[in-house]
């Protein structure tokens, strides 16, 4: 016990006076979790957009108004030709140009039907298809209220409701996706490289020569890391409940544990990459390239499994981040308990186990 | 308890690092293992601290067998690698404290071993062992292998890259050592510390040339070894090369040493012939050889 407190302790020395490595650590967390849930968002907000309104009566001009004064558009342009459409889109002035054809408000009435042309700049795919959906409902709206004293024969109302997040923020998608990246490339990167550091600088071969035995060396290796980590954890979970007011309806405690095991795998995972590589560049390496990708395009962090491609959704079952988030998700925003995760964590022990196997397997009493 | 190796043999996929290779290091003994870069040193240390694993032959040290009870000669071992193995990010002190503890000791029990080292780098107990000097590091690496009283000591040349007053004190360490009864093998490609140890064996390439005392193989050199200098060193070597009677020749500092073909030796013509070379102050002395000449010789 003294001998692995004595490990213990120097392996400290180690990442206390390493500034890199500290900084790595506390720093990469809290740049990451700001970064991701300030700069990058689903939402739109005042988007800039054009009117082209060759009708110019009283209906295009109640419908402008009613968009001038929804917080996610400004109107900045009023155009009056067709054909400066294409520059002022070319310009990237405007994202969108909404334009009324003539007579709009008269063919309203008397045809029963008018047109209005929603054009998108659709260089960015994703916000020119969310910003023709909420200038659609706002259109839907208006023609509701003109709809309200007549009645209409079969007609289907959706009655939409947005549980777990009704206001839609995207915060609430990031914080645990980032959680979850965070904690597997601290805890995967940097005891692989603790691990290699020793085979690097020759340290290892004194350690071989010396009564320590394999799993003390690793546990050795990793119980610093755990702790750290927990830290980490805590600190993601205090930013975003209190800078971003990410609910946590579940039980901390539950998300705490939770938590716990998931860097224990990924801890599990940096010791088997560490057995494997020689250096701490094929190490750092394996990490980011072999870790960092497949945590944030597999795992259902950013783009949803569901609409992948068979393969690639096989193969995100491999991927612990994977159940992770389901599990962090279920805590947080949802509140269920531990009922209702149990498939999810079983899964992230079986794997832990498997990797604690075959790095103890693959551990390497001798030189090669 | 001391070693004893049985033909073992080792080789990296073509290259062959040992070959065959059979001595014993007897209990208490300032054993050297001499011989240049390459020559297999180090592969052999690594086999005897159970690092590798010998392609042929056993080994045991301190009574224990490499392969199979290599678990205990991990604990009674003390192994200091060629290169500087110790964490440049602690300092001298927390170097040492860590492996008194993974070896279950403490500094304190075991500190009359490691005194007469420790005292000199005591004053810089709290540096980080990356800032030291060459010499200190080597002093620290000592301690540090020593602080668990080991029964058998490697040290994979202990003083390569030291200044020759630290190599010196270096050795007086390794004789009190001795002293206090552990088995010490020492690897050098230094010549002059050879002399310094009980029993020498001569590596190259793999195999073993010569095994005895340093006297007794300075003895074993096969014909007489003159001292020969002149005013310029360079045509000195080229007119001695070009010699027909020229048997060896080896620049050794300030001369040269040579042996020639015929017995007994004809001074005279020799001297005739490096005067008809254009050299001058030629001087041809009788000289006792070296442990290094012997090395040349049977290397050929």
């Amino acid at each position: 016990m003294k001998r692995f407190v004595g490990f213990v302790r120097k392996e400290f020395y180690h990442i206390f006076r390493d500034k890199r490595s500290l900084f790595i650590l506390f720093g990469m967390p809290i740049a990451q979790i700001l970064l991701f849930g300030f700069a990058i968002t689903n939402e739109i907000n005042n988007v800039d957009i054009g009117i082209l309104d060759q009708a110019n009566d009283v209906t295009s001009k109640e419908i402008i108004n009613k968009i001038s004064a929804s917080k996610h558009f400004s109107i900045v342009d009023i155009i009056h030709q067709e054909s400066s459409i294409e520059s002022i889109f070319k310009k990237g002035k405007v994202k969108a140009v909404l334009q009324f054809e003539n007579n709009f408000g008269n063919n309203l009435i008397k045809e029963k039907q008018a047109n209005v042309q929603v054009l998108t700049d659709a260089t960015d795919p994703n916000m020119a298809s969310t910003i023709s959906n909420y200038i659609s409902s706002i259109l839907k709206k208006y023609q509701q209220e003109l709809n309200k004293n007549v009645s209409v024969d079969y007609q289907i109302v959706p009655q939409s409701r947005m549980v777990y997040n009704a206001e839609l923020k995207s915060v609430y998608m990031f914080v645990p996706g980032v959680m979850t990246v965070i904690l597997m490339l601290v805890s995967a990167m940097m005891t692989s490289i603790s691990i290699t550091r020793e085979k690097e600088q020759g340290t290892m071969e004194i350690l071989l020569v010396s009564p320590l035995k394999p799993f003390q060396v690793i546990i050795g290796k990793v119980f610093p890391y755990i702790f750290l980590s927990v830290i980490n954890a805590v600190v993601i979970v205090l930013l975003s409940i209190f800078v971003f007011h990410v609910p946590v309806n579940g039980s901390l405690f539950l998300l705490g544990i939770e938590s716990v095991l998931f860097i224990i795998t990924s801890l599990a995972l940096g010791i088997l990459i560490s057995t494997i590589s020689a250096t701490q560049q094929t190490a750092m390496m394996i990490s980011l390239m072999g870790l960092m990708l497949p945590t944030i395009l597999l795992s259902g962090f950013i783009f949803p499994i569901s609409s992948m491609p068979l393969p690639l959704q096989v193969i995100s079952n491999i991927i612990p981040a994977k159940w992770f988030i389901i599990i962090v998700k279920g805590i947080m925003l949802k509140g269920i308990g531990i009922g209702f995760v149990l498939k999810e964590t079983f899964i992230l022990l079986l794997m832990t186990l498997v990797f604690i196997g075959v790095s103890v397997k693959k551990y390497k009493i001798r030189l090669e | 308890m001391g070693i004893t190796i049985s033909n073992i043999s080792k080789s990296y996929g073509e290259i062959t690092a040992l070959s065959d290779i059979s001595f014993d290091v007897k209990p208490g003994e300032l054993f050297g293992l001499i011989g240049p870069d390459g020559a297999g040193k180090t592969t052999l240390f690594r086999i005897l601290t159970t690092l590798l694993i010998a392609d042929h032959g056993q080994a045991t040290v301190a009574g224990y067998d490499v392969l199979n009870d290599y678990k205990s000669i991990r604990n009674s071992v003390g192994y200091m690698p060629g290169r500087f193995s110790l964490y440049q990010d602690l300092t001298v002190e927390e170097n040492l404290n860590f492996f008194a503890t993974i070896f279950g000791t403490t500094i304190e029990e075991n500190y009359d071993l490691v005194k007469d080292i420790y005292v000199q780098i005591e004053p810089f107990k709290n540096r980080r062992a990356g800032k030291l000097s060459g010499g200190m590091k080597q002093k620290l690496a000592l301690s540090c292998a020593l602080i668990h009283k080991p029964k058998v000591l490697f040290l994979d040349e202990p003083t390569t890259g030291v200044d020759p007053v630290s190599r010196k004190e270096f050795w007086e360490m390794l004789k009190r050592l001795q002293k206090k009864g552990i088995t010490i093998l020492v690897s050098t490609p230094y010549m002059d510390e050879a002399a310094l140890c009980d029993r020498i064996a001569l590596i190259q390439d793999g195999n073993i040339l010569e095994i005895d005392t340093p006297n007794a193989i300075v003895s074993h050199f096969p014909k007489p070894l003159y001292n020969i200098s002149a005013h310029n060193m360079y045509n000195l070597i080229e007119s001695l090369t070009n010699y027909e009677h020229t048997y060896s020749i080896f620049p050794f500092g300030e001369f040269v040493h040579y042996t020639d073909k015929r017995h007994p030796i004809d001074k005279a013509s020799l001297k005739t012939y490096l005067e008809f070379q254009g050299l001058t102050d030629i001087k041809i002395e009788k000289t006792q050889p070296t442990i290094e000449d012997t090395f040349m010789e049977l290397a050929k």
